[in-house]
């Protein structure tokens, strides 16, 4: 120690140790928490604001993802509307045609059937008619045999003149179709 | 010396400062009362040495625990830390963020990070070796030994001498720090002079003067209560051990205080040397 004129008492360190001690103890303090503390503190730190910020950013990016998706789904909805509606007219304009389809079938049907009846009509009349004819026939000849109280036996001339008398029969105009 | 403070109080004064202690044996002296600048020498923890071995003292053992406190406390909150913090953790950030934002940040401002650690070392360092002061084992405040309180003092002198010249250069920061804008020419002659004594000279001696009375008068005016309330609980009249009963009863206020003042100096050590290291840096005065 500096011997003075002055007495600084306690104004002066006792040992010069002191001084280097409380130098020396604080660098080491300063070196550890420089070195092993301040970083660690730091590093949290940044790790949760990067934590936080990645929420954030977590949380938007979800947002827009949910938006994007419901307007997708309002999208497909309005599309599945517009189809349905499409769907049904079409189902209307189908139920149309086929409607119309099935009356003119059914009219198609009607007439076939009508035909067929008209030409079965036809072909049992002419089968009537023509064993009619061989019976009416007969039975003229038979009338007329009997009239005449002759026999016409003879087939043979008895036929010819039958049949004669048909075709003039058939020659003359019928006066309207059965 | 006997009594109850006795396990309290180290009252084995060692006799440093040669003269005074040699020179006033009175009759006050022998009985450790009233409590002097000797109350506050350090023995030396191997006195059979001698005088050359004085300065390995209890004082300085206590010193280096107090350092070992500090350190083991900040690895301990530091290590296995997580995003989400434990309650150590927790503990440990609540005090980092003291000084970092508040001391740091808030006065420093830009550029605060590197100077985090300093002042994170500066006040955890004062803070413990005050609050021996008030606790058992120690029962003494070791910036009350003046040559610690200087060194930490010369540490933040150079500190932010050593900033403002890394920024500015060395004219460049003695013009900075010596003339304040808006300074008219004509006044120099009496600023520089004024401002130079005051931030290259005044700064560090109150810096250092500042923590050291706090603490050697507060332990003082302990040991005026304690050992003062021993001696009168020791008298043997009646009147006399009631006051002493009261003076003792008394000093556990005075703890209080001192703990309170003890965190106070502390912060303000802190703090000064922040906002000196802030005013080297600052672009303007």
């Amino acid at each position: 120690m500096i011997t003075l004129e002055v007495d600084f008492g306690p104004l002066l360190p006792e040992h010069l140790s002191e001084l280097i001690a409380g130098v020396v103890l604080f660098l080491l303090i300063f070196w550890v928490v420089a070195k092993k503390v301040v970083p660690v503190f730091e590093q949290t730190y940044a790790e949760r604001t990067a934590e936080i910020t990645g929420g954030i950013e977590k949380a938007e990016s979800a947002q827009a993802e949910a938006a994007a998706a419901l307007a997708e789904y309002q999208a497909q909805l309005a599309t599945a509307r517009e189809e349905a509606g499409r769907i049904r007219e079409e189902a209307r304009a189908q139920a149309v045609t086929l409607a119309a389809e099935i009356r003119e079938q059914a009219q198609a049907d009607s007439a076939r059937l009508l035909a067929t009846a008209r030409a079965q009509i036809e072909a049992e009349r002419a089968q009537v008619i023509s064993q009619l004819r061989t019976e009416v026939g007969g039975l003229a000849t038979q009338l007329a045999g009997r009239i005449v109280g002759e026999s016409l036996e003879d087939d043979e001339r008895a036929r010819r003149s039958v049949e004669r008398f048909i075709a003039d029969l058939e020659a003359e105009p019928v006066p309207e179709k059965a | 010396m006997p009594g109850v403070t006795g396990l309290l109080i180290p009252l084995e004064w060692a006799v440093c400062l040669g003269e005074p202690a040699s020179g006033s044996e009175t009759a006050g002296s022998a009985t450790g009362f009233p409590p002097g600048v000797e109350n506050f020498c350090s023995r030396p923890i191997f006195p059979a040495l001698g005088a050359e071995w004085s300065w390995l003292n209890n004082h300085l053992i206590q010193a280096i625990i107090g350092a070992a406190v500090v350190i083991a406390f900040w690895l301990w909150v530091a290590h296995a830390q997580k995003v989400v913090p434990s309650r150590r953790q927790f503990l440990g950030e609540s005090l980092y963020n003291l000084l970092r934002n508040t001391v740091a940040r808030d006065i420093v401002g830009h550029d605060y990070q590197r100077f985090v650690p300093y002042l994170v070392a500066l006040f955890s360092f004062i803070l413990v070796n005050n609050l021996f002061g008030e606790f058992f084992l120690f029962m003494f405040p070791t910036f009350s030994k003046i040559g610690y309180a200087w060194g930490l003092a010369i540490l933040s002198w150079l500190l932010y001498n050593g900033v403002g010249i890394a920024k500015w250069g060395v004219l460049g920061y003695l013009k900075r720090s010596t003339i304040p804008a808006g300074v008219p020419k004509l006044l120099w002659f009496l600023i520089i002079p004024l401002e130079a004594l005051s931030n290259f000279i005044v700064r560090p001696i109150t810096l250092g003067l500042r923590l050291f009375a706090n603490l050697f008068a507060g332990h003082l005016v302990v040991l005026v209560f304690v050992v003062g309330g021993t001696l009168l609980l020791e008298s043997g009249q009646l009147g006399l051990i009631a006051a002493g009963g009261v003076s003792l009863v008394f000093s556990f206020a005075i703890f209080g205080l001192e703990i309170f003042v003890g965190v106070l100096q502390a912060y303000i050590f802190t703090v000064l040397t922040a906002q000196y290291v802030s005013s080297a840096i600052a672009e303007e005065h």
